[in-house]
């Protein structure tokens, strides 16, 4: 526990050895049922209550498969490039552990139902340019997602040192798609952008196919990251470890990278790699050890005997693709041209995560720089003040068109709008009705205004003296005595009418 | 021993075995049920010997496939019955004795 791992810098390890990478990312389902019975999904719910015989495994209980998985499923093997199986099983994954009740899993294993596919990941370099690498898709398969344990009676929560540990089965049987990789050789020093770029973008793609949520922070996206090292030069392949507990984008890229270091001090050191899975630390970004990697025969995998072959029609296949949206890289494409943007500002759209609601708003009626602004300035800002993805702060597009359409009447100005914004965000009606029941509106009545103008005259009378001589440059002045007199609830365009006005 | 589709069935293949479906067996147990479950594997082997190699192996006895449901929720069993099944319950769950060699 307590010997901490050496590393190699990594630019050193780079150059010694090529990175190999591997990716199995897990995605659940948002389907209103589980995998094989009739049970909710829905996160959170009280212990055990999302629980029938089939997912506790009860003795002449029959699973039966979910039609909307398998079409979710065809959906995501279809936008990865995937070959639809003319024939697939289901498979017994046996192992002994209190998550599944049945003490196996219902998963799939020489005949997974998507083969064969790729995605074209675009990485962004640091020079602000993109490149392009295909991530070979080995196999896309459905299984079933297991209960949840909380281990109690140790010191730390953890397993080790604890007594017992309590499960609660909600989660058991909730359908779960696992996409895995083919090796990814030659990243060389990008491999930890290359892990991020493609998690990233298969989160895109999936969400597009509105399948999932893909919430990494929630569970209904994981992934666990294989690492391994290959002498510069060589086609050694080494031993491949497999990191766990990888729970943000971030953190793929950082786990990767801390892996690579870690492992190129062990192979410098003249050690050997131990094949076995890792746990990400989040506070440390580095990697530990966890259990020794099972051997896949451990498992005993052996066809489901109470399910029967899945075989999905040519015509259901081509219905499916079809009616799959248009993909992520090319949407991003089309808008930057509709939008007339550089790569850099679409990226910015992009890696706030505000393709969505920026497109939206837009739609709603907003010039697509007003909408940037916004999404991009204020709300970006309380997004990552919240932790939270940009579409999650309480302000809709719409409220957003609402916002902008009351600075373009002259009924706010930005610094009002974040007031508003404000309003909304804690729920308190529309854009309008915030403006209404906090009296924010600009003042437009023209009486207040010129009370505080004359005011502003008054107590200055060396630039009064100016002005009438026609240099106008000190009306900022007076303009600003206004707006601290009226609150910043003033229109300086206005004001400055009113100020020559009053000057005759 | 080597069954005729190359399987071997000896004392260490069924300690693992035990160690995998975390059973506790004695020696004197192993002994006795590697010979017995070597027989049980010569005794399936057989069907290899009248299978011609146009059988395709199957997995379900029915010549049926496509069997799905649709995706509409159906009530559950209720908490206080599924828990009256548990051996041990602590705070609404299933309580059970810790699992080692496992995360
Ligand atoms: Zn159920």
């Amino acid at each position: 526990m307590s010997n901490v791992d050496q590393k190699v810098p990594f630019t050193e390890a780079v150059e010694a050895f090529d990175p190999l990478l591997g990716f199995e990312v897990h995605v659940e389902l948002s389907t209103k049922s589980k995998m094989f019975c009739a049970c909710p999904t829905e996160f959170g719910a009280e212990p055990n209550t999302q629980v029938c015989p089939v997912c506790l495994g009860l003795p002449g209980s029959m699973p039966v498969v979910n039609q909307d998985a398998i079409e979710s499923t065809i959906k995501i093997g279809l936008a990865l490039n995937c070959k639809i199986a003319e024939s697939s099983r289901f498979a017994r994954k046996n192992y002994f552990y209190p998550d599944m009740p049945k003490d196996y899993q219902i998963s799939q294993y020489d005949e997974p139902i998507c083969y064969d596919g790729y995605l074209d990941v675009e990485v962004p370099l640091e020079d602000g340019t993109k490149k392009s690498v295909r991530v070979e898709i080995e196999r896309v398969h459905m299984e079933e997602d297991t209960g949840k344990l909380t281990h109690a009676g140790g010191a730390t929560g953890r397993i080790q040192g604890a007594d017992y540990s309590i499960v609660d089965y909600n989660r058991a049987g909730v359908p779960l798609i696992e996409i895995v990789t083919k090796v990814v050789p030659d990243t060389g020093a990008l491999a930890p952008e290359v892990g991020r770029a493609y998690v990233t973008q298969l989160r895109d793609l999936v969400r597009g196919l509105k399948v999932s949520d893909v919430r990494m922070e929630q569970g209904s996206l994981r992934c666990d990251a294989n690492v391994s090292l290959m002498p510069a030069g060589t086609s050694e392949w080494g031993t491949r470890t497999e990191t766990k507990n990888v729970n943000s984008f971030k953190s793929v890229e950082q786990a990767i990278r801390s892996e690579i270091e870690r492992q190129a001090a062990v192979l410098q050191s003249g050690g050997k790699v131990v094949q076995e899975t890792r746990h990400y630390q989040e506070t440390s970004g580095t990697t530990t050890s966890g259990r020794e990697k099972t051997d896949a025969e451990d498992y005993r995998y052996f066809p489901e005997p109470d399910l029967v072959p899945v075989e999905p029609s040519a015509e259901w296949i081509e219905e499916l693709r079809a009616g799959l949206p248009e993909a992520p890289a090319k949407r991003v494409a089309r808008l930057q041209e509709a939008w007339g943007l550089s790569d850099f500002d679409m990226q910015s759209v992009v890696n706030a995560g505000a393709l969505d609601v920026v497109e939206e708003t837009v739609a709603a009626g907003v010039d697509q720089a007003a909408a940037r602004k916004w999404w991009l300035g204020e709300l970006a800002r309380r997004a990552n003040e919240q932790g939270v993805e940009i579409d999650q702060v309480g302000v809709t597009p719409a409220d957003v068109a609402g916002i902008v359409a009351l600075i373009d009447e002259g009924k706010i100005n930005d610094k009002l709008a974040r007031e508003v914004i404000d309003g909304v965000a804690s729920g308190e009606g529309t854009p309008a009705e915030v403006v209404e029941a906090r009296g924010l509106g600009v003042v437009s009545d023209d009486g207040p205004l010129i009370e505080a103008i004359d005011q502003a005259l008054a107590d200055n009378p060396d630039v009064v003296e100016k002005l009438r001589e026609g240099n106008m440059q000190p009306v900022g002045v007076i303009i600003g005595a206004v707006m601290k007199a009226t609150r910043g609830q003033a229109d300086a365009g206005r004001a400055r009418e009113l100020i020559i006005e009053r000057l005759g | 021993m080597t069954s005729e589709t190359g399987n071997t069935l000896d004392v260490a293949a069924v300690a693992r075995l035990a160690e995998l479906a975390r059973i506790s067996l004695s020696d004197e147990e192993l002994q006795r049920y590697s010979g017995q479950l070597d027989q049980i594997l010569h005794s399936v082997d057989k069907v290899g010997e009248v299978a011609a190699d146009d059988v395709v192996p199957m997995s379900h006895p029915q010549p049926l496939v496509n069997v799905t449901r649709p995706d509409v929720n159906k009530p559950c069993v209720d908490r206080e019955e599924v828990l009256r099944q548990a051996p041990a319950v602590e705070d609404d769950r299933f309580r059970v004795p810790q699992i080692l060699g496992e995360e």
